[in-house]
């Protein structure tokens, strides 16, 4: 088994790749895709190798990427759109949330939708303005969408070819600031064995707090964890994964072991998901809870100049203090 | 006619007299074929000089006028049926019935049509059951057709947002090689004119000329938007703004169901044959409101209805045939028998269409279910068999 050390940009271009040459129906298309290769070089070389009608620089407007792909997916095509940066897709909004999403669901399973949109997302490369945003929530609040995040090379790789695979159109969430993480990836181990794409897992075990947290937030989750060990607290990391459906299943029997949850994310903490997942934490652990599940987020303002950012996102250090918090009722 | 495709027409060889006008209404560049006197003239130029005709046999001619009667009858028993409260909502199509079942009938086999909410003409002229469209007003379904098997897509109620779609099918086309020939395919995406300021339909015009897409753009131009007349929307000539965009524009006469006929397939056939898309603006009116929700006489004058009463669709195609004896009374009697026979069937059908069991809202939200929606199905469930004598 060939097993490669592959940054997450590198990783995802791999799985790209793969799914171009496993299926000619696939099409990548999306703003400077094409010879540049995208802006963070996701799709580095594949227009190269695979053509202009198989990945299709676009015009310049979201929400004909996404309107167009929908048209490719009802003639039998298998669009993966991306969309630059996180901030840029709300011109699409309407077209995902309005057509992608509720295709199926209108034609009684007539007609199928079988599409990829890639997010790059997320803070922390000191960018300007709509550059670093989170905007999870308000794709995972519709029905009809399923949405997934990748937080380490293998999952990039693997995941991003799953989601493709999929008839289920998927919002892909890609934590841009771990572009240039590295990590071990599988590269010809077949997809039927990869991790299941709706689920969530362990990253890593510990029995006396539960963190919970999905993309970007994830490595930042476990270097808590790290730290958190050297004053001899074990912390179990869950990688949360999939954000719609939600699979809490891990974290319901992690929580009901430790007593303990605190939820990390970048995005905003009201109504964010952290909510979402402190309600149904409570619900189904109520008995087990120690002390009431705390959020760690990004706060309720637009996403910050570049030079306060590592301010505004969750670290090591408010994690930390979350879990404190949670021994102290 | 036969339903579907009633051949070549627009390229007779048939050496005639030709006589060459535009113009005739005295809207600028408005192609007409069939005068609302119901006076035939051969052939009308568009304003590239592409020269417009079609050769009906009678028995084409008979079909044309039968869609037209069929659809504006289908339409008013639904628009009865939503005033006797069993449908929520209807949007008419009253007085564009020649823009829709002359585009419609343009369409071959293969081609693939994009819709919004008020197509009925067009969905008819598919092959579709009329009473496909009224599940949705009546709040049982949201459309109960298959795309793919009729070549007509869902109804899209958000504005403009099928032009995407039409554009991306039509790339789709394109990268499947089947264009080029008289076998190629083609698409139509329909819209209004109030779609025409929409970003959706001004990017689908940028993506479709650029990438060249087999597509026909077609705008029926009712004259307004709920209440916003035209010139809320647009100071130009709707079908002139093909020009910035790169692909040509053409005005046709919506009230004519031949020349709606003659402009679209001769824009199918440029599409199939690989030549691009165009915009096609057929100018019409809606004789009745928006929808049944609104009002029509808080934003328009009677004069203004009458007059375009005088350009009625189907009374010119009478009184043509009737000018050219292609058919005695006898015809028109037995076609409004056949249009009442319908509409009755209709009816009956609609008021016994059945609400759907609830549990079926958790149906078909995704290809592969989610096993959240698994959870709150079988809760729901639960919930609902815990009343007694429960039907569900």
């Amino acid at each position: 088994m060939a097993t490669e050390t592959l940054t997450l940009g590198k990783a995802l271009n791999a799985g790209l790749r793969k799914a171009l040459e496993n299926d000619p129906k696939v099409v990548i298309m999306g703003e400077d895709v094409g010879k540049l290769g995208g802006v963070f070089r996701i799709t580095d070389g594949l227009q190269k190798d695979f053509g202009d009608q198989r990945v299709i620089d676009t015009p310049l407007a979201e929400s004909g990427i996404i309107g167009t792909a929908v048209g490719l997916a009802i003639r039998g095509f298998r669009p993966v759109c991306e969309i630059q940066f996180d901030g840029f897709v709300y011109p699409a909004y309407d077209q995902i949330v309005s057509q992608v999403a509720k295709m199926h669901y209108r034609s009684q399973g007539k007609v199928r939708i079988p599409m990829v949109i890639r997010i790059p997302y997320g803070g922390g490369i000191g960018a300007v303005e709509h550059h670093s945003e989170s905007p999870e929530a308000y794709f995972a609040h519709t029905a009809g969408l399923k949405v997934v995040t990748c937080a380490n090379p293998q999952d990039g790789y693997s995941m991003i070819q799953q989601a493709i695979a999929s008839d289920d159109p998927i919002v892909f969430l890609e934590p841009k600031r771990r572009y240039w993480e590295k990590g071990p990836v599988e590269l010809d181990a077949p997809l039927t064995d990869a991790y299941p794409l709706h689920a969530a897992r362990v990253a890593r075990p510990g029995t006396d707090a539960t963190v919970l947290a999905y993309g970007p937030m994830v490595r930042t989750a476990l270097d808590a964890a790290t730290a958190a060990a050297e004053d001899g607290r074990e912390l179990e990391v869950i990688d949360l994964r999939t954000l719609s459906p939600l699979d809490l299943t891990a974290a319901y029997e992690s929580v009901k072991r430790t007593g303990r949850c605190v939820v990390v994310h970048e995005a905003p903490g009201n109504l964010g998901l952290g909510s979402e997942i402190a309600a149904r934490i409570t619900e189904e652990c109520f008995y087990s809870l120690e002390s009431p599940v705390l959020r760690v987020t990004g706060f309720d303002t637009p996403y910050p100049a570049a030079r306060v950012e590592e301010e505004y996102l969750p670290d090591l250090d408010r994690v930390l203090d979350a879990v404190d918090r949670t021994f102290g009722w | 006619m036969a339903k579907g495709d009633p051949g070549a027409a627009t390229r007779s060889k048939r050496a005639a007299p030709r006589t060459k006008r535009a113009a005739a209404t005295g809207e600028p560049e408005l192609v007409q074929l069939l005068t609302p006197e119901g006076e035939r003239i051969e052939s009308a130029l568009g304003p590239d000089g592409t020269e417009y005709r079609v050769d009906f046999t009678d028995e084409e001619y008979r079909g044309l006028y039968r869609d037209l009667v069929l659809v504006r009858k289908l339409d008013a028993e639904a628009t009865a049926l939503q005033r006797q409260g069993e449908l929520g909502l209807w949007a008419s199509l009253l007085g564009q019935e020649a823009a829709q079942v002359g585009s419609g009938r343009a369409l071959r086999t293969q081609d693939m049509a994009f819709p919004t909410y008020r197509e009925h003409g067009v969905l008819y002229c598919r092959g579709i059951d009329p009473i496909m469209p009224l599940g949705l007003f009546r709040g049982v379904d949201q459309g109960g057709w298959d795309p793919n098997e009729f070549k007509f897509n869902m109804y899209t109620i958000v504005i403009g947002a099928q032009t995407l779609h039409a554009t991306g099918y039509a790339m789709g086309v394109a990268m499947d090689g089947k264009t080029g020939s008289d076998e190629g395919e083609a698409v139509i995406a329909y819209f209004g004119d109030g779609a025409t300021s929409q970003g959706d339909v001004n990017e689908a015009f940028v993506w479709a000329s650029v990438f060249n897409a087999p597509l026909v753009f077609f705008c029926q131009n009712n004259q307004y938007a709920i209440s916003e007349p035209l010139e809320r929307q647009t100071r130009v000539p709707l079908y002139q703004r093909a020009g910035g965009f790169g692909f040509p524009g053409v005005r046709v006469d919506g009230n004519d169901v031949l020349a709606s006929y003659a402009v679209t397939r001769h824009a199918l056939d440029n599409a199939r044959h690989g030549q691009g898309p165009s915009l096609i603006e057929a100018y019409t009116y809606r004789m009745g409101a928006h929808t049944t929700s609104d009002d029509p006489t808080r934003y328009r004058i009677a004069s203004e209805v009458e007059a375009w009463q005088a350009k009625d669709p189907i009374a010119r195609m009478k009184a043509f045939l009737t000018k050219q004896q292609i058919v005695d009374e006898s015809f028109f009697a037995e076609v409004d028998e056949q249009a009442r026979a319908e509409s009755v069937h209709l009816r009956e059908r609609v008021l016994a269409m059945p609400d759907p069991e609830p549990v079926t809202m958790f149906d078909h939200v995704y290809p592969n279910g989610s096993p959240e929606l698994d959870e709150q199905r079988a809760q729901f469930s639960k919930y609902l068999e815990s009343f007694e004598g429960s039907a569900h």
